[in-house]
């Protein structure tokens, strides 16, 4: 009898040990709402209503729409903040501030008409003086440092009237068109103080770490936001992230891998696309012994590219060879996805001639809040291992990430997704220049920057799209970094929230987004 | 003598069944060594998120790579970094406690203080603190860990030390001109192996739930670096819901191999094994 009661007293501690271990941070499993919300879903939108999206890391400290570091930030502040031109879902530069824009032949002069009625976060109508104000900081016109990259360009910006601004460039650059989407602010305003957009929501608060709420905008000149109010909570644990979301704590969660989805089950409406990211093993090429093209070739033959995303989204997503994603069809290159096919001996010759036979040891630094990444660092550990590279992970948080691996370019290799701020190959290609600030993998290749440099400057946009396609191919051949894929992307949306629209940028409009029933809102 | 004392009694329990599990948790450590089902580490997209049975004992987790393999290694990654820290946190524990209690003094106080002032912390927390500044890995956990196991240990030795220097034999030894160094470790020693023992069971104990914990946080083992029943649990929390094969794999092994030692240190105990003896009664009785 004692013996019975010792062995289940035994058991139950074993289970609770187990299930508090397990459950640490998942903690609380999920009661989810009423299953008749599940029926509307081709339901008409219901204006109003408090949507909460879970998003994976903090914004930057600080919220300057013309100095956005990280992605994360981007896709929020898209609905802050609005320039000139607004991008549309099929890539296209739309008028937004402005309502008109026209280049001159020799496209270096840009002339804007400003659209009627557009008015900022604070009542006050959008004037010339804002947007000269705004475009004028963005260059760096009266300060000397640019805080865009490729916006020290711009060589004047002028309003001969109270509707048209006129900017001229130092050098004629037709794709210039695309940074147009910079953001307008009031004349004199310190965004870093208070941040006043144009956009359909206005910025309401933010606690760090915690949560950034905007509120609808009622002044908006476009077609209005659908929800009254839109809090981002930041849940920097991935599985917390699920959690809420099933508990209907998030009504919304982007970027989410195909474990999650599978996790989620039948009761969210979920959609995929792609992240409009390249996702790759970014080297340090100042370091040894990246700095060495043979080893960075042997690596990118070393990996796999459709195992990883077999093990990470069940073989979706779309493999890459260099910077630049297959959605920006302009000047995407499919060919050069298969210049380096999986080859294992040819792996190990080209490093035994780099004088590596037996490999070598190396660290990858990971931001662990991104577990598709830090789950890529753990197969491209295994596939290395083939080639007797030892791979070391090193899993740090996201403001580690982006002091030690960004800005100070002092890691050895990292698994990142970089996308494009901006629709143009500039946003994608630049980084590689040597001279460049945001080039955090230290790639260095004159040909590279004489190119990048013509590239730049042609007035035939031909002509500019093959020169693009050139560097492009340079970064695949020089093996700048090995390229991985432009990763599958899942959004799941809770019951009663539809409307999510992909854009081709690393955005998240939530305009777009609404209830389909009373209740949900 | 003994036994006859014995056969009066249940047999202990607590024990046996403690030695019994962990001698298999051991012997699966030792074959690991030397031979597991699958290569710990291989993955196989075919092979991904098998619920157990067939081929996989335990499944497969999320990389298609075997459990039942990795909760072998893991297990032994686990208790190999407690074996090495309870080494390090025994040895210097016994040495220190062993003089401060024997010799007392001022000392004794200062050290004690100093003792205190460790122990004050939470050794888990003050692990992650000395973490962020040494770095991780596995080498670095284990002096970490021995190092904050060491007042624990002194303080047990100590109290026992003070206890046995007030008796007649340590006494009689002091008149017969026996040195300090040769009473501590011959004649005292000895006397509190009971305790000392079951100090170490528990010690083992909280070496395999620290290194585990911190594994989980992700201060521990790094998953490059070996398997950590540790990080299995944290790897697999996303796979809870869906495949919790994963998580109580890695669970049950973490908490059977403490089950293990709380029962050989609940043996050890609760009943003396060993009376307090001296040298020359133990041989009359030999």
């Amino acid at each position: 009898m004692r013996k019975t009661r010792k062995i289940t007293a035994l058991l139950l501690a074993v289970l609770m040990l187990t299930a508090a271990l397990g459950g640490c941070t998942g903690g609380k499993s999920a009661e989810t709402a009423s299953p008749s919300a599940s029926a509307a879903v081709s339901a008409a939108p219901v204006q109003g209503g408090e949507l909460t999206v879970g998003i994976a890391q903090d914004l930057d400290d600080s919220i300057d729409p013309h100095k956005m570091v990280s992605a994360g930030t981007r896709e929020v502040l898209f609905n802050v903040f609005e320039g000139l031109l607004k991008p549309d879902t099929a890539g296209e530069m739309q008028p937004a501030v402005a309502s008109d824009c026209k280049i001159n032949d020799t496209g270096d002069v840009f002339t804007f008409t400003l659209r009627d009625g557009v008015k900022f976060h604070n009542g006050n109508p959008v004037t010339t003086k804002d947007v000269i104000y705004s475009l004028k900081r963005a260059a760096g016109l009266d300060t000397g440092t640019p805080l865009i990259n490729g916006f020290d360009e711009v060589k004047s910006v002028e309003a001969p009237d109270d509707k048209t601004v006129v900017v001229t460039l130092k050098k004629p650059d037709i794709e210039f068109k695309a940074m147009f989407t910079a953001a307008i602010i009031p004349d004199g305003n310190d965004p870093t103080k208070e941040t006043i957009g144009t956009g359909p929501f206005k910025f309401a608060s933010r606690s760090p770490q915690q949560n950034v709420v905007l509120e609808k905008f009622d002044g908006y000149w476009g077609t209005p936001a659908h929800v009254d109010k839109v809090t981002y909570k930041i849940i920097d644990n991935a599985e917390t992230l699920v959690m809420s979301l099933k508990s209907g704590s998030v009504n919304l969660v982007a970027h989410l891998t195909s474990a999650q989805v599978k996790e989620l089950g039948s009761d969210f409406t979920v959609v995929d696309g792609t992240m409009n990211l390249v996702q790759a093993l970014y080297l340090n090429n100042k370091v040894a012994p990246f700095d060495n093209v043979k080893v960075r070739q042997a690596l990118c033959y070393a990996i796999d590219r459709q195992n990883i995303m077999d093990m990470l989204s069940n073989g979706k997503g779309a493999a890459v060879g260099s910077s630049m994603y297959p959605n920006f069809k302009k000047y995407y290159r499919a060919d050069l996805a298969d210049v380096y096919k999986p080859d294992v001996e040819k792996a190990k010759s080209l490093l035994a001639e780099a004088g590596y036979p037996n490999g070598f040891t190396m660290d990858v630094t990971v931001p662990s809040n991104y577990q598709p990444h830090v789950d890529t660092a753990a197969v491209i550990a295994e596939q290395f291992k083939k080639i007797g590279v030892t791979v070391n992970i090193k899993n740090v948080d996201w403001g580690t990430w982006l002091s030690e691996v960004y800005s100070g370019r002092n890691y050895q290799s990292t698994v990142i997704g970089v996308d494009a701020a901006s629709l143009t190959a500039r946003a994608m290609l630049e980084r590689f220049v040597s001279t460049s600030t945001s080039n955090f993998t230290n790639f260095s290749d004159p040909e590279y920057d004489k190119l990048y440099a013509e590239a730049a400057a042609a007035t035939d946009e031909a002509k500019q799209v093959e020169l693009y396609k050139q560097l492009e191919e340079i970064l695949t051949k020089d093996a700048a970094n090995v390229y991985i894929q432009d990763m599958c992307d899942y959004v799941a949306m809770g019951q009663g929230v539809q409307g999510y629209e992909f854009y081709p940028l690393y955005v998240m409009d939530m305009s777009k987004v609404y209830f389909t029933n009373k209740t949900a809102a | 003598m003994k036994k006859l004392k014995n056969s009066h009694r249940a047999p202990n329990y607590n024990l046996i069944w403690g030695c019994v599990i962990t001698s298999i948790m051991v012997l699966m450590i030792v074959v690991s060594f030397f031979w597991t089902p699958f290569n710990p580490d291989a993955m196989s997209y075919a092979e991904k998120d098998l619920a157990p049975g067939g081929a996989h004992l335990l499944g497969t987790d999320n990389f298609g790579r075997d459990i039942f393999s990795r909760v072998m290694e893991g297990a032994g990654t686990t208790l190999s970094i407690a074996f090495c820290a309870v080494a390090i946190g025994a040895s210097f524990g016994t040495v220190i406690g062993g003089l401060t209690g024997y010799f007392g003094g001022a000392w004794d106080e200062f050290i004690m203080r100093i003792n205190d002032a460790v122990t004050a912390f939470p050794s888990i927390l003050l692990a992650l603190v000395i973490v962020t500044i040494t770095g991780s890995g596995r080498t670095n956990i284990i002096f970490i860990l021995g190092i904050l196991f060491i007042p624990s240990f002194a303080r047990v030795v100590r109290g026992e030390f003070a206890k046995q220097r007030q008796m007649d034999y340590v006494k009689n030894a002091k008149l017969m001109g026996v040195k300090p160094g040769r009473i501590m470790f011959v004649h005292i020693l000895p006397n509190i192996a009971p305790v000392l023992l079951s100090a170490v069971a528990i010690g083992f104990n909280n070496a395999v739930l620290a290194e585990a914990s911190m594994s989980y946080l992700g201060v521990g083992v790094s998953q490059t670096e070996a398997v950590s029943l540790g990080r299995m649990l944290l790897d697999s929390q996303a796979y809870w819901m869906t495949s919790p094969w994963q998580a109580l794999s890695a669970g049950c092994a973490i908490s059977i191999l403490i089950l293990g030692f709380a029962l050989i240190s609940e043996g050890l105990g609760t009943r003396p094994m060993w009376r307090p003896t001296t040298k020359r009664r133990r041989k009359q009785h030999a």
